[in-house]
């Protein structure tokens, strides 16, 4: 449903978008992340043809959006970052106004009708858009995009600025629109993610750094799942049993107050070794206070992804400091030389 | 195009701006009038050619937000990413802006009643200065679209508008402070209100009309491109 091949896009000499590639089929909901300024809403705004790109492609339903304009964009319902409103039109108006904009042809009163009723507008149908609350200027916007029935809606941001109630029925809204139409979801709130989304492209700073389902996702950094459990027993004694147990690869242990000990155990791969090491404790007349399995939230899976970049940029920057310093210190003995 | 006409043709009216445009256009057009008429000498050419210098002020105030408003709102999201052309989006507002304009003119058509109830008049001469006006006016207003286009601000868009508009209806007085020839004569040959002056005299000018229309479709085709380039940059 949607493709984009390679696309890059520039401001001056800064590279906001770098060779991003991905294919969304039909019916997937698909989640874009990354931490603000990584370029997510200018992918968002090429692919719905509102700025233009500098590289690549981008074909929406088999139409390119720069060749073919009004067929990709007939297709696409874009909820912007800031809701595009006319304030000082009602309602009712601004999306009568939308769909002759957009040429729709299903009967228009009950079209928009239905449409205000799914986002809850019903009530504020008469009223001009700025004596609206956010809350519901963001409905207004969100009623906006789904006029025509788009097959593929983009959302940038579609819940920031609503309370808790409305972040859920939102959220809700997507889930059930999720079920027939292609969704893209962009959102720096994790949980919205993992709650709509089947898939998740990471992007950070104009690159995708991940583009995966999210069972996939955790499953990859479940990996580096640890068992962490704390246990009143012989501390010494209990680790070399631990390391004894089957399945498991590394363990180490810390002693917190006088008789609780910490184990920190790095199971191989794939392999359940939880009652096991119970038994073993026990077996040695320890008590087990707690036992958990540690595995990577999207949130730490997000920032260990993005913080690499950042680290290794960092670093060149210290290198290059460094060599400054060194060609400056050099520069100086030459002047003491002579 | 027809649904960005018809909500910005609204907008002129749910906002003062356009009841404002047309009560200066009904008071000095009326104005005029009673005072030819109470001289017993009733010209609606001079009526109609009389208020040039208040489309000078006019048609920024129509303008002013036509496109810039829109961007700073970041409404132009909605409009560029439906299936519309930018032609489409530029050309809706470009003539609600004129139809505005255009209705700004309504009263004449009383006061041409009023004068052909006396006096055997032409109604060529009527249609034409009218027309001419028109055409006038769709000229000044693609140049104001433009000017809003390269700005986000309406204040600077309406007082460079003008700025603008003196110098191209009243270029002829620049051609008495140059002793070159060949501008005296680009200036003369350029000033709106001497290309208007033929439709005055009952005349229906072709190469004004050429003029007045070329100029404006220029600006209208500027004003796309720099909506485009704004796409690109």
């Amino acid at each position: 449903m949607i493709e984009v091949n390679g696309l890059s896009k520039s401001y001056g000499t800064h590279r906001a978008v770098n060779d991003v590639s991905f294919n969304i089929s039909k019916g997937e909901v698909v989640g874009f992340l990354g931490p603000n300024g990584a370029g997510k809403s200018t992918i968002m705004n090429i692919l719905t043809g509102y700025i233009s790109l500098s590289e690549g492609e981008v074909k929406i339903d088999g139409f390119d959006i720069l060749e073919n304009p009004e067929n990709a964009k007939r297709r696409i319902g874009y909820l912007p970052e800031i809701p595009p409103l006319y304030v000082d039109m009602t309602v009712r108006e601004y999306l009568y106004f939308i769909y002759d904009l957009k040429k729709v042809k299903f009967p228009k009163a009950p079209h928009i009708a239905e449409i205000m009723q799914l986002v809850g507008l019903e009530d504020v149908a008469g009223r001009l858009i700025k004596n609206l609350s956010k809350g519901y200027r963001q409905r207004v916007g969100f009623a906006q995009a789904l006029v025509g029935n788009p097959d593929v809606l983009i959302l940038d941001e579609p819940t920031v600025g609503l309370d808790p109630k409305q972040i859920i029925e939102i959220r809700n809204l997507i889930s059930k629109l999720g079920t027939n139409h292609t969704i893209i979801l962009s959102s720096h709130i994790l949980s919205e993610i993992q709650a709509v989304c089947e898939r998740v492209i990471i992007i950070n700073k104009g690159n995708i750094v991940a583009d995966d389902t999210l069972e996939n996702l955790s499953r990859e950094l479940s990996k580096d799942s640890k068992l962490v459990l704390s246990a009143i027993c012989d501390g010494e004694k209990t680790l070399e049993a631990i390391k004894a147990v089957e399945g498991v690869e590394q363990a180490d242990m810390s002693i917190e107050e006088d008789t609780t000990v910490n184990f920190v155990i790095k199971p191989i791969e794939d392999a359940d070794i939880r009652a096991n090491i119970s038994k073993t404790v026990t077996n040695l007349g320890g008590t087990i206070l707690s036992f958990k399995v540690e595995a990577m939230t999207l949130e730490q899976i997000f920032l260990s992804l993005t913080e690499e970049v950042i680290e290794e940029e960092y670093e060149e920057e210290i290198i290059e400091e460094n060599e400054e310093i060194i060609e400056e210190e050099e520069a100086q003995e030459d002047d003491s030389d002579i | 195009m027809t649904a960005i006409f018809k909500r910005e043709f609204k907008a002129y009216f749910s906002t003062p701006i356009g009841y404002i445009v047309l009560a200066v256009y009904f008071f000095f057009l009326g104005l005029l009038f009673s005072v030819s008429y109470s001289y017993g000498d009733p010209d609606i050419t001079a009526v109609i050619s009389g208020v040039t210098l208040i489309s000078a002020f006019a048609t920024p105030v129509l303008t002013m937000r036509l496109i810039s408003e829109d961007r700073r709102q970041k409404v132009d999201q909605v409009l560029i990413t439906s299936p519309v052309s930018l032609t489409g989006i530029v050309l809706g507002k470009f003539f609600a802006a004129l139809s505005v304009f255009a209705l700004g003119f309504a009263p004449t058509v009383i006061f041409r009643a009023i004068i052909g109830a006396y006096v055997q008049v032409s109604i060529t001469a009527y249609l034409y200065a009218l027309f001419g006006m028109i055409l006038l006016g769709a000229a000044l207003i693609s140049i104001g679209m433009f000017i809003s286009s390269l700005t986000e601000s309406p204040v600077i868009s309406a007082i460079l508008s003008i700025a603008v508009n003196m110098v191209v209806i009243y270029m002829t007085n620049f051609s008495q402070m140059t002793n070159n020839t060949f501008f005296a004569s680009l200036f003369e040959k350029m000033a709106f209100i001497d290309k208007y002056v033929s439709f005055t005299e009952n005349i229906f000018s072709i190469p004004d009309v050429v003029y007045f229309l070329s100029i404006a479709a220029a600006f209208v085709f500027l004003t796309v491109r720099s909506m485009e380039k704004k796409r690109w940059s």
